[in-house]
This record gives structure tokens, sequence and C-alpha cells, in this order.
């Protein structure tokens, strides 16, 4: 009787769970299917399945806004942003898990909350600092921004990594003469390899979707993939068949990331939650 | 030289003293034996020696030099963690030698060293491995031989043998104390086992809250214990106390009897009680009686002694080895 409840329980979790993968995977075979469609294909759902496929589109796309140029702002963003915010949050990780004070953990959940806010908020101010320091449509510029905007989950998450060092083996590494550098560089990094890796992971992730700031902040010279996508987003005419190919090239350097380091990923993001 | 001064020293948290005033001198080349109850303290002080914790008031001088404020790494004493606490993204080999990395020193230097620091703790064949790979007494040697590569001015031992199974800690605890004989350094070794105390020791400090009770050597102690916390503390089984009438009678608030200081008769003696448990080791036999009026007693005597639960014995202590304490647990030393 439990052995059959048992069955029927996890044959309704398993349709369960295709059913919400598909409807979230859904748009993004749209996507793909329409891009290798004709402009008036694309809008006709009964040609849903049944087109003369063509990558027209595809050419285009690159002839049009030259992908390539789009592609290399995101690598530049997404990876330059991950690497300042490593530099900045690896030993403010390490200040806070291993020489807490009584307001870290305040410090801690105000960081957090800064993530709450808007972005929107602070556009305007964000806006004319970058105006007044000419780093609107600047690469470094983005960097920063999106290093900013990130910090506090990266810091997060390799507090958490951080935390799973056994204090001992740092002081071990302080009798042994090393100085806070050495001991960084030469124990605390080595060992949290595989969290770094999955929380640079995340951020180059997010920082490559990232769509608010990179559309407000640039206009041709440092403009990534968001802005390249946004470029076909028009009110008028019939884009989509050329939308979907520049969303597709768009997505797909990033979505080949994700599913080689899934493992990485997922474990990242479950760590310290089941001890 | 590695002498070690320790004054006045004063560790708090908050308002709560862990080591309310500390002092005592190492001399150079002693094996000093921290022991005491856990919480007492006495990973505490160690850590103020090595420079893991920060003093609260008072100076640490190591060779007559203040180091008090020095970091860890200045310090230049080698330190053993009960968890061993090796590097375990490096291997034997790296671990040992990573002292010396950090000193600065080259390559092929680093690679003689280690090399005859691994072949004093025979751990010459496991140089390329990792500490995963590696059983409990083979990581502590790796411990050891990262500590002793550098040759420091004292070794700090923190309880090292806690995590090993009884036969391997004998093994080991022969292996440090032979050690010892051999570099002639000065050794702190924290513990709360005091057969470690005991056996290793030259001199022991037997802490209780933070507090030095005594600091004297193993038979110092054991005969001339200052307080009735030592001489509780001190001997395994631990000593009897029996306040009351039978103490008054000796004119001391409490009195002690050690296990090993009483007659054990099945016709005759002071104390009448009744064999509650019987331990029998071979060698020994442990008593647990239940003398009438005055409560449990443990009682040990030599060989197999054919006693069991419930039988009925007379317990006489040796007059001469009765331990007296007045109200404040002090010992009071001439009848």
């Amino acid at each position: 009787m439990a052995r059959a409840a048992s069955t029927q329980r996890k044959v309704t979790v398993t349709i369960v769970a295709w059913v919400v993968a598909l409807v979230i995977f859904f748009p993004i075979l749209w996507t793909v299917l329409t891009s290798f469609k004709s402009e008036g294909d694309a809008i006709n759902i009964s040609h849903f399945f049944q087109t003369p496929w063509s990558i027209e589109s595809y050419f285009e796309v690159q002839s049009r806004s030259d992908y390539f140029r789009h592609f290399f702002n995101s690598v530049i963003i997404s990876v330059g942003s991950t690497l300042l915010a490593l530099l900045f949050s690896i030993p403010a990780a390490w200040s806070m898990a291993f020489a807490p004070t009584s307001r870290t953990r305040d410090i801690m959940m105000w960081m957090l909350s800064t993530k709450m806010m808007p972005a929107v908020g602070v556009l305007v101010p964000i806006y004319l600092i970058f105006k007044t320091l000419g780093l609107l449509d600047n690469a470094w510029g983005l960097m920063i921004v999106l290093m900013l905007m990130n910090l506090p989950i990266v810091i997060w998450m390799l507090y958490t990594y951080f935390k799973e060092i056994p204090v001992d083996i740092l002081e071990a590494a302080r009798m042994d003469g090393a100085t806070l550098g050495k001991e960084l560089v030469y124990v605390l990094v080595p060992m949290a390899v595989p969290g770094i890796a999955s929380t640079l992971l995340l951020n180059i992730i997010l920082a490559w979707n990232e769509a608010f700031w990179t559309l407000n902040l640039t206009a041709a010279n440092a403009a990534p993939l968001t802005a390249f996508i946004a470029s076909y987003s028009s009110p008028e005419g019939l884009f989509w068949a050329k939308l979907s190919a520049a969303s597709t090239l768009a997505i797909a350097p990033i979505l080949v990331l994700g599913w080689i380091s899934q493992k990485q990923l997922v474990r990242g993001l479950t760590f310290g939650a089941v001890k | 030289m590695g002498s070690i001064q320790l004054q006045h020293v004063n560790k708090s948290f908050g308002a709560h003293a862990v080591i309310p005033d500390a002092s005592l001198t190492i001399e150079d080349g002693e094996f000093v034996v921290f022991v005491g109850p856990s919480g007492c303290g006495k990973s505490t002080l160690l850590r103020l020696i090595a420079g893991l914790e920060d003093t609260t008031s008072g100076e640490i001088l190591l060779d007559g030099r203040d180091m008090t404020a020095a970091p860890p790494a200045k310090r230049e004493l080698a330190m053993v963690f009960q968890s061993y606490a090796l590097y375990p993204h490096m291997t034997v080999a790296q671990n040992i030698g990573f002292p010396l990395k950090m000193a600065g020193m080259d390559k092929a230097a680093i690679d003689a060293k280690v090399k005859e620091a691994a072949a004093t703790l025979n751990l010459s064949s496991y140089l390329d491995r990792r500490p995963r790979n590696l059983s409990g007494g083979q990581r502590q040697r790796v411990a050891i031989g990262r500590a002793i590569v550098r040759q420091p001015k004292a070794f700090l031992f923190d309880e090292p043998l806690s995590n090993l199974d009884a036969a391997l800690r004998v093994n080991m605890r022969l292996e440090i104390s032979e050690l010892h004989q051999q570099l002639k350094t000065t050794m702190i070794y924290v513990t709360h086992d005091q057969v470690e105390a005991m056996t290793m020791a030259d001199r022991i400090v037997v802490l209780n809250a933070g507090n030095i009770e005594q600091f004297g050597t193993p038979m110092e102690l054991y005969r001339t214990p200052a307080n009735r916390f030592v001489a509780g503390f001190i001997g395994s089984p631990k000593m009897n106390f029996v306040d009351g009438a039978e103490a008054a009678k000796h004119g001391a608030a409490a009195i002690g009897v050690r296990p090993e200081h009483m007659q054990v008769s099945t016709s005759a003696g002071a104390w009448k009680g009744t064999v509650g448990v019987a331990e029998h080791l071979g060698s020994d036999t442990f008593l647990h009686v239940n003398v009438d009026g005055l409560g449990l007693m443990t009682v040990r005597t030599e060989g197999e002694k054919q006693l069991h639960h419930g039988d009925t014995v007379w317990l006489t202590p040796d007059p001469a080895r009765i331990y007296r304490f007045d109200k404040d647990g002090r010992s009071l030393r001439a009848n």
C-alpha cells in the first residue's frame, strides 16, 4: 500500500516537474524556432512548425548590428565586473568569516538590503556621476556599476564558503610565518576554489543578463548584447525573426557556459543549505 | 634558547575573565604540560603565548624580549593543533616545507630539510601523498614535521593526541617524549588527560577556571598537592575525599586518601563497606565501595582480588598518606 502511494507520488512529481520545465523552456524554444523563419511566418502562429527554415535573419542581424562587437563587450563587462567583484569580496568575506565584530551581522544584512532597492531609484544620481566622470558608454563604467550591483551576493556566497574552512588551518598558516596576504594566496583561496569558481560563474551569468544599467548607461561603444537585442525591439515594423535571432545569439554563449558548469552552479547555490 | 615568561597575563571577553591573572616562567628546554578540566583556560593560555589571541593586559616574554604585541609569525614558535590543521590542497612534502617557503628559503634547501624531517618521522614514503590519503597517526606526524622543520624556539601542542585511538595515543606520546629528548627544545603541551601530563612533563601547570592552581614536577603534584582541586585532579583513579566528623578526627575540614593508599580486608579495618562494582584489569583491581556513613570510595589493589558486587569489606587508609585540607580546600601540610 505504502509502496503504491510512494510510486504514485513519484509519478505525479515527475509529471509536474516536466510540465513546469516545458513551460519555462517554451519561450526559449519559440525564440529559437522564430529566429529561423521569415518575418512573415514569424508572426503567423499556424506556421509554428511548418515553414521554410532559413538562417537569413542571422546574416542580416550580423551585417546590420555587428554581433561580434557586442559579444566582446559583453565578455569584457561580465568577466571584468566579476574579477573586480572577487578582488573586493575575497578580503571582505575573509574578514566577515574569520575576524567578525559585533556589527558584522548587521553590515551583512545591510548589504543584502541594498538588493531590495529598485535600481531605478538611483538611476539619476548614478547617471549624473557617470556623466561627470566621463564613464557613460564606457566598459570600465559598466564593470564598476555591475560589480557594485552584484557585490552583496558575491560576498554572501564567499562568506558561506569561507565559514566552512576550519579556522585552525588559517591559524596554522599564521604560526608557519604567513602574512595576511600569503595566508589568502597560499591557503584560503586554493582551499575555496570550488566556491570561488561557482561564485564566479554565477556572477558572470548575472552580469551577462543584466539589462537595466547596460541599456541606460551605454549608447554605441560599450553596448553589450542586451543593447544589441533591444535595438530590434521596435513598436513599428515586423522584426520578430531578427529580434529572435539576436536573442538566440545573445543567450547562446551563456546557455553553453551554464550547461557546462551546471554541477558547480547547483553546488554553489545550495552550499551550506544542508549540513 | 626558548624561555617563556608570563607576567600577570589577563585575558577577558567582555566582563568575563577567562584568564584572570597568570604568571609563569618556563625554562629553556623544559617540557611543560598545561592540564585541567574542559573550559579551564589551558588552550586560551597556549593561544596567548602563540599570539593567536591578544592579551587584555600583562606581558609575554620570549627569551626575555617582550613579544606581547608581536604577531604569531614573528614569535618563532611552532604549533601542533588538535585537528592537525594540515593544508588539504598540498602534499605531505609541501605541508612540511610550507614554513620554510614562508621564510623565503630556496627550493633546494627546502627539499633537503623536508627530507630530513620526513626521515626522522618515518614519512619518507608518503611525501607525495595528500593529507586525506593518510591515517590519523600519519597526519599527526606531518603536523609535527611541519613544526620541527624550521627549528622554532618552542613547540606548542594543543591536545594533539585527542583524535587518535587509545593504542596510537600511547605510541605517539612516546614519540613526542623521544622527540623532546632528541631536540631539547622547549615544549608546552596542553591536555585534559592527567596520565599524559604525568608521563610526559618535566613540570605541570594545573589550571582551574583560568587560575594556576599549582606549578611543579609530576611527583610534587602527586605527593604534595597545593589544594583539594589538584589532589583530586592528579592521580588515577581519583583521590577519595571525606568531610565531617571523620575529617575532624585528623584536625581538618576534609581529608583525602588515594585509592592506592588503602588496604582492603574481608575481616577487619577502619571503614566498613559493601562492594558496588569491582573492575578487574588483570594487573590491578579497582573496587568501588559504598562505605557506611562516608559514601562511595575507590580502592586500587594489586593483582586479581576475588571480590564481587555485594561483598562486605573493610578499608584502612595508610595514616602516613592521608591528605588534610582546610575549609577553603587548601592543603594543611604538617600534622
